[in-house]
């Protein structure tokens, strides 16, 4: 159905006006949205390739600033932290989120009630998961300190104090905020099964381990891919959990490539340098996301041709 | 089923796989008990802490039964509290929150549902092609928007304001808002409106009497998502505002990080309740427009 | 051997009774079809006899087992579904096999057996292909397949051709008919077509509101419906019925059936009724092939022929034959003729009933009172 933009001469205006709303409407959304996502970007990399320190100079100094961005020992940290991070928040979310799916798939009682409970941290901020989870870790008042108060006195768990164990911390907390997400879209796919498949395989005598090996896991391989792909977007992008949860310390070792972005541009005064952090960030989302909108887009095309 | 309808040899067979059934449910709800007991824990930790005194928390530690109650730290968290040099508490934050949430939420909202109207019943040449584009704002990084917004703010004269932080989340919303509209309004049949175009209704009619009355579901669960994503923003928060311009999810960080009050569990919980509360609300009592938006629009 | 016998059956969701005592049983090498509306329970029967559905009350025999606590797995039954139920992320052959497989079969057995299920149904090119890259008849011979490799005591199908187009239908209906008298294995079969049952089963049960209607072989049921149920569900186009009266007229037992104007036509029985019921009150059953043009060699023909008119309103030709509906009276009644010699519309013309092939039902109990072959 095309917009009969046209306007016939003869026309009452008003009518030719009402042909022309949806253009109008549309106009300043889609030219903001332009900006945003066309202007925005090609500005924040011309002043990747530029000279600007605390104020935008727009001369041109080729690469420099990525060299200087990549031999830099705080972004090698924080890229670092950024891969072992992911790779930890991702395949553990989906492991928890897959095992409570299942779980619940069990035809359960209550099961609305474990949903809620599992998934409620989406509502919540990862400031606000953050800034609990430090106290919780704390060696003062969190659960070294319960535990030691229970009868184990000798009980170690200051996660956050010390440099190799502080990004532990941070990735067991966003698995504890993320796997919920994870739980309810398998949940929603292990629903989606259709039973008369399932009870064939009843009837083929199929364990029920065999069933989920052979039969269901296989057909929630888009989901299991879909599910990934959204939780590797959020780790790198990280930023507010890091900053709520150690702040990027002890020191520097839990730093983030977001953090370290922030840092120079509005705290150091190296607008460029951080401009090429930002683009570097863009980089690695569009690494994780092009594949994975091209491939969907095949799997579709495939579909709908048989 | 009655007893006679058993015979003899099949219950043995019958027997044994009630037992392992029985296993199953227990190792079943003992795994999901556990992981609700460490869900809920911090949820627990933060409201019971903010009902009782700091010596008890400083005694007992925050994993403790309440012994007592007092309600003085969510006073002094909502007006006194004293944060980098200030002392009115958290209470112009979370009208700051309320101020820049409430009006990004409708605006993107309004506007993601009649750019979705319009991307998917009146198509026009091109408006595909644009359509993928606008949806790339989903996906890019709030870094790359920072120094551009500086810049505009600066340009516009909204910096360290909260209207520039509304601005900011309306046009940073429209792409997510008009994705997740445009994607359930395809699923109107397009012979509702060739219908209504011979009855010789026109656009705003068929939006008004046709679109509308068909969108609750999607407008509920859009409205909920955006809430909770504005509320819950920390990035440009904490960029574009500072002090008592701040929305609280920014101002939570400066309050239980400054080390005047790093140790004053009692109130920094308190401040904590109040910044999480708006969304968790409508998370309890919206949970299944939570979950729709999920399996809507997170497998794109 | 391989016998299945249901003893007063009952299977309750809630407070809702679906089924209401069934007591039906297949012979060695049977083929039985449940046929029914939707709604009647015949899924539900299905599901219980393959051990998916537990039972309420009543008993499940196969052979001298009683399997009502029986996993579907232990039952030895193979299972042949509406939606096919393929395994969509494994080929054809890996369906087939899955089963096995999970048994522990070994593998030569297993290609052995999937060789000569393949070259049975035909389906050897398609063994590599997975489900999404089959035809809907191909996806139903896989399914075959899969049930049929399992060599099981009884084979369940459920409304198997129903998502398939006409045309096809009628092909597949065929190959599983051929089937059966290949492999001659004891076979339930549930569908809503009255055309597969009656074409495919040596017994059909008829069921209707989670009870058994009638059971009975195929032309019994036909000729000689239990209600009017059973004789209205059967048979396309459906049987006539006109309510009327029992008379005597001239020494012989008659029914009158008003036509136009206030009249009556009599028309007399080929046997008297053993039992007559307490008004006088009947519905005349008569199937539309049973309907002829009347003549004198008609009479000659067939005695048990009695004339009456009518007007044709509409005619359907199909090709085969010519449907035509008739006004008779306030009623209307459908016949079957020969397309060279079919009424023309608004054509009033001389009917005749062959009273040999009628049934005569009481209206209230909808009970088969008598057909006139008694």
């Amino acid at each position: 159905m095309t917009a009969d933009v046209s306007a016939a001469p003869g026309r009452p205006w008003r009518e030719r006006l009402a042909a022309w709303a949806p253009v109008l409407i549309l106009a300043p959304s889609l030219g903001a949205s332009m900006i945003y996502v066309f202007g925005f970007t090609l500005w924040t990399c011309w002043i990747s390739v530029s000279s600007s320190t605390l104020l935008p100079q727009y001369d041109f100094v080729g690469f420099n600033n990525y060299v200087d961005l990549w031999n830099h020992q705080r972004w090698k940290i924080a890229y670092g932290n950024l891969l072992s991070y992911s790779v930890g928040y991702v395949l553990v979310s989906m492991a928890l989120g897959l095992a409570l799916a299942i779980a619940i798939d069990q035809r359960i009682r209550a099961e609305s009630g474990w949903r809620t409970i599992f998934l409620y941290p989406l509502a919540v901020s990862f400031v606000v998961t953050g800034t609990v989870w430090s106290w919780l870790y704390s060696p003062d008042a969190g659960i070294e300190f319960l535990v030691r108060r229970l009868g184990w006195t000798d009980f170690d768990f200051r996660l956050t104090t010390h440099r190799e164990t502080a990004l532990y911390a941070i990735i067991a907390t966003g698995i504890w905020h993320s796997s919920g997400f994870a739980m309810a879209l398998f949940l929603a796919g292990l629903r989606s099964i259709d039973t008369d498949i399932l009870k064939a395989a009843a009837i083929d005598g199929a364990s029920p381990a065999r069933i989920y090996r052979r039969v269901i896991l296989p057909q929630l391989a888009p989901i299991f891919v879909a599910v990934a792909v959204v939780l590797l977007q959020f780790a790198i992008k990280t930023f507010d959990l890091a900053v709520a949860l150690t702040g990027g310390g002890p020191g520097i070792s839990t730093t983030f490539p977001a953090m370290f972005v922030y840092d120079f541009m509005f705290q150091r005064g190296q607008i460029a340098i951080g401009a090429a952090g930002a683009i570097t960030i863009l980089a690695a989302l569009a690494i994780v996301l092009v594949p994975y909108a091209l491939w969907s887009t095949w799997r579709a095309r495939r579909e709908a041709a048989q | 089923m009655t007893a006679s309808a058993v015979a003899a040899p099949l219950d043995a067979q019958a027997r044994i796989a009630a037992r392992s059934h029985l296993a199953n449910r227990a190792f079943i709800y003992t795994f999901l008990a556990l992981f609700a007991v460490l869900y809920l824990l911090p949820l627990f930790v933060v409201i019971a802490n903010s009902f009782r005194p700091l010596p008890e928390i400083t005694q007992y530690g925050l994993i403790s039964l309440p012994q007592s109650i007092s309600f003085e730290a969510w006073a002094d968290a909502w007006s006194t509290h004293c944060v980098a040099g200030t002392c009115a508490g958290v209470r112009r934050n979370f009208y700051n929150s309320l101020l820049m949430t409430i009006p990004a939420t409708i605006i993107s909202t309004v506007l993601g549902a009649l750019n979705g109207y319009i991307l998917s019943k009146w198509r026009f040449r091109g408006s595909q092609t644009l359509f993928a584009c606008m949806t790339l704002g989903v996906f890019l990084p709030g870094q790359i928007a920072l120094l551009p917004w500086a810049y505009v703010l600066g340009k516009l004269g909204l910096t360290n304001s909260v209207y520039g932080l509304v601005l900011i989340h309306v046009v940073q919303g429209l792409a997510f808002t008009t994705l997740f509209c445009r994607n359930y309004y395809v699923n109107i049949p397009d012979d509702l409106i060739k219908a209504a175009r011979i009855d010789g209704a026109g656009f705003w009619r068929i939006f008004r009497r046709i679109i509308l009355p068909l969108s609750p579901p999607i407008l509920i669960v859009t409205v909920i998502w955006q809430f909770t994503g504005i509320w819950n923003e920390y990035l440009f928060g904490t960029v574009f505002t500072s002090g008592r311009e701040q929305p609280i999810t920014a101002a939570l960080v400066a309050l239980a990080t400054s080390g005047q009050t790093a140790r004053h569990f009692d109130v920094a919980s308190s401040a904590v309740l109040i910044a999480a509360l708006p969304p968790l609300l409508i998370y309890f009592l919206g949970g299944k427009y939570f979950v729709r938006g999920l399996t809507q629009g997170a497998i794109k | 051997m391989a016998t299945l016998t249901i003893k007063d059956l009952h299977k309750r969701f809630g407070p809702v009774e679906v089924l209401k005592g069934i007591d039906i049983e297949a012979r060695d090498g049977e083929f039985i079809a449940l046929v029914g509306p939707s709604g009647c329970g015949k899924s539900t029967l299905l599901a219980m006899i393959a051990g998916l559905e537990t039972v309420t009350s009543g008993q499940i025999w196969i052979d001298d087992r009683l399997v009502n606590s029986v996993a579907p797995k232990d039952r030895d039954i193979a299972m042949v579904f509406q939606s096919y139920a393929l395994y969509p992320t494994m080929t054809a052959r890996e369906n087939i096999t899955f089963g096995m497989e999970s048994r522990g079969v070994p593998r030569a057995q297993r290609d052995e057996a999937v060789r000569r299920v393949a070259q049975l149904l035909q389906i050897e090119p398609l063994l590599r292909r997975k489900p999404g890259q089959l035809s809907g008849g191909q996806r139903q011979r896989v399914a075959m397949g899969r049930a049929l490799v399992r060599d099981p005591k009884l084979f369940l199908f459920d409304e198997p051709l129903s998502n398939l187009d006409a045309k096809l239908r009628v092909d597949m209906r065929t190959e599983i008919k051929k089937l059966h008298q290949r492999v001659g294995k004891t076979t339930v079969y549930v569908t809503h077509d009255q055309v597969e049952a009656m074409t495919l089963a040596s017994r059909i049960a008829v069921m209707h509101g989670g009870s058994v209607q009638q059971f009975d072989v195929p032309q019994r049921i036909y000729a000689r419906p239990s209600n009017m149920f059973v004789a209205g569900f059967m048979g396309s186009p459906t049987m006539n019925f006109l309510p009327g009266t029992l008379a005597a007229r001239n020494g012989a037992a008659c029914v009158e059936i008003p036509v136009a104007n206030g009249g009556f036509v009599s028309l007399k029985l080929a046997r008297p009724l053993a039992k007559a019921p307490g008004d006088g009150k009947v519905v005349l059953g008569i199937r539309p092939e049973h309907l002829y043009r009347y003549d004198k060699d008609l009479e000659a023909r067939k005695p048990t022929v009695v004339p009456l008119t009518a007007t044709a309103e509409l005619v359907e030709p199909t090709g085969a034959e010519t449907i035509v509906v008739l006004k008779l009276g306030e009623r209307d009644i459908v016949g079957r003729f020969d397309p060279d010699s079919a009424p023309q519309p608004g054509e009033t013309l001389g009917l005749g009933i062959d009273m040999a092939h009628a049934c005569l039902f009481d209206p209230q109990t909808e009970l088969l009172m008598a057909d006139a072959r008694a």
